[in-house]
């Protein structure tokens, strides 16, 4: 067995360069903060390659399965004997994979944003909050305990908070920052519910503890936790859905979403950090992380699987009407997450029944490449037109070869077309979802379809459409630092689809075999390839077509460019319900009823004062008069009245 | 080490700014006086710590009692455990940074600066007494300068403001006196310790502890006698509504642990449902009121309101972790809150308005101060990392440990309480912070070295708790534990 | 020895202080009121010599009092006087109704 303290090392070098660039960016490292964050990054890259290379091909298997090592773990907090937070690595093949996409794609994303962010006012924070989020992101999958990966989740919340809302002065961009920090708190809440169900009945809030106690069926924890109920609902139950209602929230699943598109405010390249290829996946991970468990409960694993294709087919729809391309994208993200999540929902536990689990997991790999490639060359084409509006685009091939190539693979592989990544990823969860539910299983064949068109018709309308105006020339397509990442993007898009997955990562460690049955392809394939070939005749060259289509679609279109909705709703409840009827009752009752009282004791006290002062007359003889008159009314009393 | 220095270092401090002469003279002697009290207070803890490791399992270390006046059996008896170190380090820490903030206060500055001190005297004090007599008298040290500081140094309705904190906290300590006086003729002691050996009968227990727990949930902002607080912190100068946000609450959750609970255990079982009702409507409705206030002074208080009700809460649910969660949130709100106001208190002497639509956009001209500002509220809406996260997940953990079901749902309205935060922080911060700027502020200056000292002795604090928590967690179950023994005794008896 | 009867004697003192009662009460001069003071104490006497006679023949508590009380009535009257002659020199008066400084 390697010694891996060194993994130590991968997230607190991003956390050294946020504290350094944090603390004296301004002042000192004004230009250079690109280059120190870079670096340091560059430095987990590689340390997480390297434990990566040495978890998989130096320790290997043990007993044929991959096991889990933890290290340098100690004790944070102690609530009582038992529960506690205990901080810790903890390795195992999908924290493994989790290190690598994430130092990697952050790596990408700084290495982008030198060039994008280049003269930047807030050139130092924006990279020291780089370094935050990539921090928090590391130590979240690296997470033993379950509270800790509650500590990083709100971390991670929090450092999108800080990105999103990076152009400050926009009232827009900090209404979005504020909206995706909200919804995700909402989110946690059930979150933190459903840690403290889970705690107080498994005993210990450490993973491996209590993945061991509530999976075997005699133990008295398990025993306890299904025996209690809340609404007819076990706990276990109620447990595994309020944390699966924290992975939802930090998903983007539908119904608390929300917060994905407006979160595109953010400057670009972090869209495709966290918003695209790991902060987002987060509530995947989540899910994965606790398989086991969910894996004993169908009630908890039907939830997941039908809130995932909801989310992918909502999104996919809604994707097919935006204009704003980087909300394509958001939307986009949101379908493939919900792949995800549909993937494991449908799943079962332990050996080929685990299937789904592995490309759940396989997805998210391939995905974290494209997604970010694309949200790159998002970067690189709204640097360059400086609108994110795809109406002002049009006819850019020329101009940006690069990111147009690069666009046009992840295009291919988020569509799932041999042999791009996204291919192997995606046949593998359809594959999954045929064997255990046709009903899901149809759904996501639309959907994967639906993917593939408005992929297209984001790259035709970007790309082809229009010719592009001259006056964009001048611009060209940015410097070598913002280059060199979509190459390297896009060779992974390319290739990431061959890695060995399902010999790597599986439920309980054990590989699996692989069998790629070439007939099972044809369909999701023939359909990707017809609705790119829909894409390509309506936004190919600029027509009506496309206006007709929308027209004749009537209400559905509109529906579905209003996003269903769904925000004016969430408004109506914020605003109209929670400020109007609680808050605003809340206030005025403490002004005038609780305040009211108070002041209305003193006001009577001194009105009773008031009253009474006239009784103090100055006048002797009144005096007197009181004072025989009280002597005369005691006399009587304690003559006649006494007993 | 001799606890007595605590009480005797602020009262040479507060008498020798009585005889200086200038201004400057007055603020380099308190700010000695507040750097020794800190040092003081740094010094117990080591020595506590020692103490403990050396294997001295008294409840009470560095213990002096001196008889004060025999025929009543008041005696001035001192003594500290892990809970009151907490609250010592957190009050040294306060003071320092209050007095930092008070820099450049111009108006009968001697004055002001001894009452400061006089009331971080009354509150070492109160930290310290193991003799109920004591205890009170200092409670009543610390009331009166709050009064003056209001009404002389403070700004808006400040003569209705300070006569209404006053009267309440007031009409608290009644509250406060009858309860003692009823421990005091059921046993005949003023000593906390004799008395946790006797035992009150319970239907005295039952009868008093209602007065004294009241009493001091006035000053903890006990719903519904919360009414002082956002009237109080808001019209206080700066340093004012730091001491009174970051040590005066707390006097009342050490008086409510120390006291009610420790002392009348009985009671407190008996009476935990409403306890817990009481604090639980406090945290939803504070915060939900919190949500509509426009001044920044209001928002801080209301979510002041808010937050003391998780230290009622904890208390409330009588376990071992729960007591804990309730003086780490003692601790870490008293530090946060002081951070918070002296934010405010920065802007206000800046833009000389507190109102948030009239504010925006001002981490373009006043980076440091804006910072500061975002990092209270990130601590106020409980980010890990910070101190207010730790505290609130070990009161939400030790809560959930009380297996009755309705006092499951109130730990699950008071953690919905955490969403309710982020609204109203975030809109705070969204429209004071951020956004775009006001023209009238642009030619703004960012906080001053003394300004920068105060906050970072602050964030040192909340920093410290949040990032190693083990280190003050140790500190605090040690004094739980003797309030648990306390508390175990009724259940077992029952 | 035809005595007069008790009753006789208590009426008299009762009389004596309502009259002195009156007098307090309706006179605004200050040396009046003093005068009607005077009278409820001598009204007081006449009842604690009755008694004495009376109820304990062979005692003498009741006329202890008396010659206690007509002490303390003329060391307050001239208290009383000092401070009307006070009032004098401060009001130009010695009205009392002019001597209503003291009140809320």
């Amino acid at each position: 067995m390697s010694n891996y303290s060194y993994i130590a090392l991968i997230p607190l070098l991003p956390l050294a360069s946020f504290i350094l660039l944090g603390l004296w960016g301004r002042k000192y490292f004004k230009t250079s903060a690109g280059i120190i964050g870079t670096a340091s990054l560059l430095a987990s890259t590689l340390l997480s390659l390297y434990a990566a290379y040495s978890y998989f091909f130096v320790d290997g298997k043990i007993n044929g399965a991959y096991g889990k090592v933890e290290v340098l773990k100690y004790t944070w907090l102690q609530f009582s004997p038992g529960l506690s937070i205990d901080m810790g690595f903890l390795l195992d093949p999908i924290s493994i994979m989790m290190i690598v996409v994430v130092s990697f794609v952050s790596l990408m994303v700084h290495l982008f944003s030198i060039g994008y962010m280049k003269g930047e006012e807030r050139f130092a924070t924006y990279y020291s909050f780089l370094g935050l989020f990539t921090f928090s992101m590391l130590g979240l999958v690296l997470s033993t305990n379950i509270f800790q990966i509650y500590i990083f989740w709100e971390l991670v919340g929090v450092s999108s908070y800080l990105l999103i809302g990076f152009y400050y002065d926009r009232p827009s961009a900090v209404a979005a920052a504020k909206k995706a920090f909200i919804v995700t708190r909402f989110a946690d809440f059930g979150f933190l519910i459903g840690i403290l169900i889970l705690g107080f009945y498994g005993g210990t809030l450490d993973f491996g503890t209590l993945l061991q106690r509530l999976t075997s069926i005699q133990s008295s924890e398990f025993i306890s936790i299904t025996r209690a109920s809340f609404l007819g609902v076990s706990m276990l139950t109620w447990g595994l859905l309020l944390v699966f209602m924290g992975g939802a929230g930090k998903s983007a699943l539908f119904p608390l979403h929300i917060w994905l598109p407006d979160a595109m405010e953010g400057p670009t390249p972090v869209s495709a950090l966290i918003h695209a290829a790991t902060m987002v996946v987060a509530g995947v991970y989540l899910v994965a992380r606790l398989f086991p468990l969910f894996a004993m409960d169908d009630a908890a694993l039907q939830v997941v699987a039908y809130a995932g294709i909801l989310s992918a087919l909502l999104a996919a729809i809604i994707a097919c009407t935006q204009t704003d391309i980087k909300r394509v994208l958001a939307y986009s993200t949101m379908s493939q997450i919900g792949f995800m999540m549909f993937a494991l929902g449908v799943s079962g536990y332990g050996e080929s029944k685990g299937l789904g689990y592995t490309a759940s997991m396989f997805h998210l790999f391939t995905h974290a490449f494209f997604k970010s490639l694309l949200f790159l060359c998002a970067g690189s084409i709204i640097h360059l037109v400086h609108s994110n509006d795809m109406k002002n685009m049009g006819g850019l091939r020329k101009l940006m070869p690069v990111t147009h190539f690069g666009f046009l693979i992840a295009c291919l592989a988020i569509s799932g077309i041999p042999p791009f990544a996204g291919f192997f990823s995606k046949e593998g969860i359809l594959m999954a979802t045929y064997e255990s539910n046709k009903f899901i299983f149809f759904i996501a064949l639309f959907t994967s379809a639906l993917t593939a068109f408005y992929m297209f018709r984001l790259y035709f309308s970007i790309f082809w459409n229009k010719e592009a105006s001259t006056e964009k020339t001048h611009h060209g397509e940015g410097s070598l630092s913002m280059k060199v990442p979509l190459i390297i993007l896009t060779a992974c898009s390319i290739l990431a689809g061959f890695v060995p997955f399902s010999k790597l990562i599986t439920t309980d460690g054990i590989p699996l075999e692989e069998h790629m049955n070439l007939l099972f392809s044809i369909a999701p394939v023939g359909l990707a390839l017809l609705a790119i070939l829909l894409a390509a005749n309506l936004y190919k060259k600029a027509n009506t077509r496309p206006q007709k289509l929308s027209q004749s679609l009537g209400t559905l279109y509109i529906a579905a460019k209003r996003k269903f909705y769904i925000d004016e709703v969430y408004l109506f409840i914020t605003q109209k319900v929670v400020f109007n009827l609680i808050g605003r009752p809340a206030a005025w009752i403490d002004r005038n009823i609780i305040d009211g009282s108070v002041n209305l004791l003193a006001t009577v006290t001194g009105k009773t004062s008031q009253g009474i002062k006239g009784l103090q007359s100055g006048s002797v003889q009144n005096y007197a008069l009181y004072f025989f008159s009280g002597i005369a009314a005691l006399a009587v009393i304690f003559i006649y009245l006494w007993k | 080490m001799n606890l007595s220095l605590l009480i005797i270092v602020p009262f040479l401090t507060a008498i020798a700014i009585l005889f200086s002469k200038e201004a400057k003279t007055t603020r380099i002697i308190s700010l000695l006086g507040a750097v020794v009290q800190l040092a003081l207070a740094l010094f117990l803890l080591t020595a506590y710590l020692q103490e403990r490791s050396a294997g001295n399992t008294a409840p009470m270390l560095f213990e002096y009692n001196y008889v004060w006046f025999a025929p009543l059996h008041i005696n001035y008896h001192v003594g500290v455990d892990g809970i009151s170190i907490a609250m010592i380090l957190l009050t040294a820490f306060v003071v320092l940074a209050g007095i930092l903030v008070s820099w450049k206060i111009d108006k009968w500055n001697r004055e002001y600066f001894f009452l400061l001190l006089f009331l971080s005297m009354g509150a070492y004090g109160f930290f310290i007494s193991l003799d109920l007599f004591t205890l009170f008298f200092f409670l009543e040290v610390a009331v009166i300068p709050k009064f003056l500081l209001i009404g002389i140094w403070g700004s808006g309705k400040k003569e209705y403001s300070a006569m209404k904190l006053a009267l309440m906290l007031m009409g608290g300590s009644a509250l406060v006196f009858v309860g003692l006086a009823g421990i005091f003729f059921n046993t005949n002691t003023f000593d906390i310790l004799q008395i946790a050996q006797l035992h009150i009968p319970v239907a005295t227990q039952k009868f008093f502890f209602p007065f004294a727990f009241i009493g001091f949930g006035v000053f903890t902002a006990l719903f519904p006698f919360h009414t002082w607080v956002p009237d109080g912190h808001s019209s206080a100068p700066t340093a004012a509504s730091m001491f009174l946000a970051g040590i005066s609450m707390k006097l009342g959750g050490y008086g409510c642990l120390r006291v009610a609970t420790y002392l009348m255990p009985d009671a407190a079982h008996a009476y935990s449902g409403v306890i817990i009702a009481l604090a639980t409507i406090a945290i939803i409705y504070g915060a939900f009121a919190t949500m509509m206030q426009k001044d920044l002074k209001y928002i801080n208080a209301y979510s002041s309101v808010s937050h003391c009700g998780f230290v009622l809460l904890g208390i409330g649910m009588l376990t071992k972790t729960s007591i804990n969660g309730a003086v780490l949130q003692m601790v870490s709100h008293g530090l946060m809150t002081a951070l918070f106001f002296a934010a405010i208190g920065m802007i206000y002497g800046r833009t000389h308005t507190r109102m948030v639509a009239q504010l925006g956009g001002l981490l373009k001209v006043t980076p440091f101060i804006s910072t500061v500002f975002v990092i209270a509220g990130l601590c106020s809406l409980g980010l890990p990392g910070l101190s207010g996260f730790v505290a609130e997940m070990t009161v939400f953990m030790g809560s959930w440990q009380n297996p009755d079901n309705l006092y499951r749902l109130a730990t699950i309205l008071a953690c919905a309480s955490i969403v309710v935060t982020a609204v109203y922080i975030l809109r705070a911060t969204g429209k004071t912070i951020m956004g775009p700027i006001n023209q009238t502020y642009l030619r703004l200056n960012d906080a001053t070295w003394n300004e920068k000292l105060a906050a970072g002795v602050l964030i040192t604090g909340i920093v410290i708790i949040g990032i190693a928590p083990f280190l003050i967690n140790g500190l605090i179950a040690g004094g739980t534990e003797t309030i648990m023994k306390q508390i175990g005794k009724t259940i077992i008896s029952k | 020895m035809e005595t007069v009867p008790l009753t006789h004697i208590l009426f008299v003192s009762t009389a004596l202080f309502c009259i002195g009662m009156y007098g307090l009460f309706t006179r605004r001069n200050l040396i009046t009121m003093l005068m009607a003071i005077e009278l409820i104490l001598n009204s007081v006497n006449i009842n604690f010599v009755a008694f004495n006679k009376y109820l304990y023949p062979y005692k003498l508590d009741g006329i202890f009092f008396v010659i206690f009380i007509i002490t303390i009535a003329a060391a307050e009257a001239a208290v009383a006087i000092a401070i009307i002659i006070n009032q004098y020199r401060t009001h130009q008066s010695i009205d009392v109704e002019d001597a209503t400084e003291l009140k809320f």
